[in-house]
């Protein structure tokens, strides 16, 4: 009898496992070609067309690509820590998607911290960056790392005040809890817009992606951090940046944007998926959107940003919803 | 104060206004030739290298073997020989060849011509792995295209 229930939670591990990994490994095959291909639209080109129709099968053949290339370390790096910092930044990424509930009845754990979950696991991608920035002994490498510390400190600040506003009202730090709330009330969206805004720009910032990529910088950096990996260490970085878009969305998705409610699709159960998915890629293409029409911003910009208009709205805003709740 | 809102408003309006130009170009026609399956069609004044014109009604060229392009040609990159033959009034064309290695594309051949015998070609697809595959016989291109 025990025997059993070890089993099935095995296997439910397992299933979760499963089912996290094509999640994600899926959505940066699917990311690695929308990219291209939007910005592509975006610039008035094709973008990829040649592997495959319309280049579908581009991105499988970048990732057979990075697969075959040879891991170099540099003579002067530091070992350890050069090879250590891609897996921590895939890893726990990964690790965040055991907290979100896809459908109603589709969830790896309920956990009851679940925002504060996914919000460490999200930010332990910086200590990635820094490790590998310093471990690969390249000044490009450090100039990023830095950079991409202080940028996540500044803009882990109002991410965290404009979900806090969330969670105030919702009552709750667990994804169903909100999604439940957002079912009796309104979509938060509706709720909180400036609390919306805030959070979308940092949740790019924490990206590191376009107007706020400071830390890959190509112009000024080479590539940043990853300028001298190689091959599959390349690859995860590169993969847990889209993961962390994902996440990013997700988040956004779940607390304001109603997660994966939406009128019931005659097909099944666990229709809530599509909703989620069309909700999530609909942020994701936002991202992109963002990235190809803005032009990088300066350092003391990026700071100036968020300590000045970002951190002040947030806190306001924050303010104001606490007077309302206890009302 | 002030300038901290309008600032807020007057950037919030620009971005969006940016949003609005790629959204526009995102859902726009697409400008890439995709160039070996699909092919731009050649302005008329594109200038590439010349070409003796085929006339329907004379079925054959132009040519009246005058030697104006030959002497104009400031780079002496054509060479235009013919001879006497019984029964046609004039000389006739033997020989008509362009070192395109050396032409510069100035046109004072085709402006020269007195009989518009000289056009240049649609032509442009033009690499080759040696300097011979950049002299061409005219004259035996347009008997080609005669047949």
């Amino acid at each position: 009898m025990e025997g059993n229930a070890i089993f099935q939670e095995l296997f439910k591990m397992s299933m979760a496992m499963t089912g996290i990994m094509v999640l994600v490994f899926g959505n940066a095959i699917l990311m690695a070609y929308f990219e291209r291909k939007w910005s592509a639209h975006m610039h008035r080109r094709l973008g990829p067309m040649e592997v495959g129709p319309h280049g579908i099968l581009q991105s499988i053949i970048d990732g057979v690509k990075l697969l075959g290339k040879q891991l170099i370390v540099p003579r002067d790096a530091d070992r350890t820590l050069y090879r250590l910092a891609p897996i921590l930044s895939m890893a726990p990424v990964v690790l965040a998607f055991i907290v979100f509930p896809f459908a109603p009845k589709l969830q790896a754990v309920d956990l009851e911290i679940a925002l504060v979950f996914v919000l460490s696991m999200a930010s332990l991608n910086v200590l990635a960056i820094l490790i590998g920035g310093w471990g690969s002994n390249n000044k490009y490498g450090l100039f990023g790392a830095i950079r991409s510390v202080a940028q996540n400190v500044a803009y882990e600040v109002p991410m965290l005040l404009a979900l806090l506003a969330v969670i105030l009202v919702s009552n709750t730090l667990s994804f169903e809890g909100m999604v439940r709330a957002q079912q009796d009330l309104i979509w938060f969206v509706f709720l909180q817009p400036v609390a919306f805004l805030i959070y979308i720009v940092s949740g790019i910032a924490e990206t590191n992606r376009a107007p706020f990529d400071l830390p890959e910088a190509e112009s000024e950096l080479t590539a940043g951090f990853h300028t001298e990996y190689s091959g599959m260490g390349f690859a995860l970085f590169f993969l847990a940046e889209y993961t962390n878009m994902l996440i990013v969305a997700s988040v956004a998705a779940f607390a304001f944007l109603g997660g994966y409610a939406g009128f019931p699709l005659p097909f099944f159960e666990y229709s809530g998926v599509i909703w989620y998915l069309a909700k999530v890629y609909l942020l994701m293409f936002f991202m992109v959107w963002v990235r190809f029409t803005y032009p990088r911003t300066r350092f003391d910009q990026l700071m100036n940003f968020s300590w000045t208009y970002l951190i002040p709205f947030a806190l306001v805003n924050l303010l104001i919803t606490a007077v309302v709740v206890k009302l | 104060m002030k300038a901290y809102f309008s600032e807020l408003f007057v950037g919030a309006w620009s971005l969006i206004l940016g949003l609005k130009v790629t959204i526009k170009a995102f859902f726009g026609p697409v400008v890439t030739y995709q160039y070996p399956r699909t092919k731009l069609e050649v302005a008329p004044a594109f200038r590439n290298h010349i070409e003796l014109i085929y006339d329907a009604q004379k079925e054959g060229h132009r040519c009246i073997t005058c030697g104006s392009c030959m002497r104009e040609c400031p780079s002496d990159c054509i060479i235009v020989e013919g001879e006497k033959q019984e029964g046609v009034k004039g000389k006739v064309l033997t020989n008509f060849q362009l070192d395109f290695t050396k032409c510069s594309l100035c046109g004072t051949c085709v402006e020269v011509c007195p009989t518009t015998a000289l056009d240049y070609s649609d032509n442009y697809e033009l690499a080759g792995y040696q300097r011979s595959d950049f002299y061409f016989d005219l004259l035996k291109r347009v008997q080609e295209q005669q047949k």
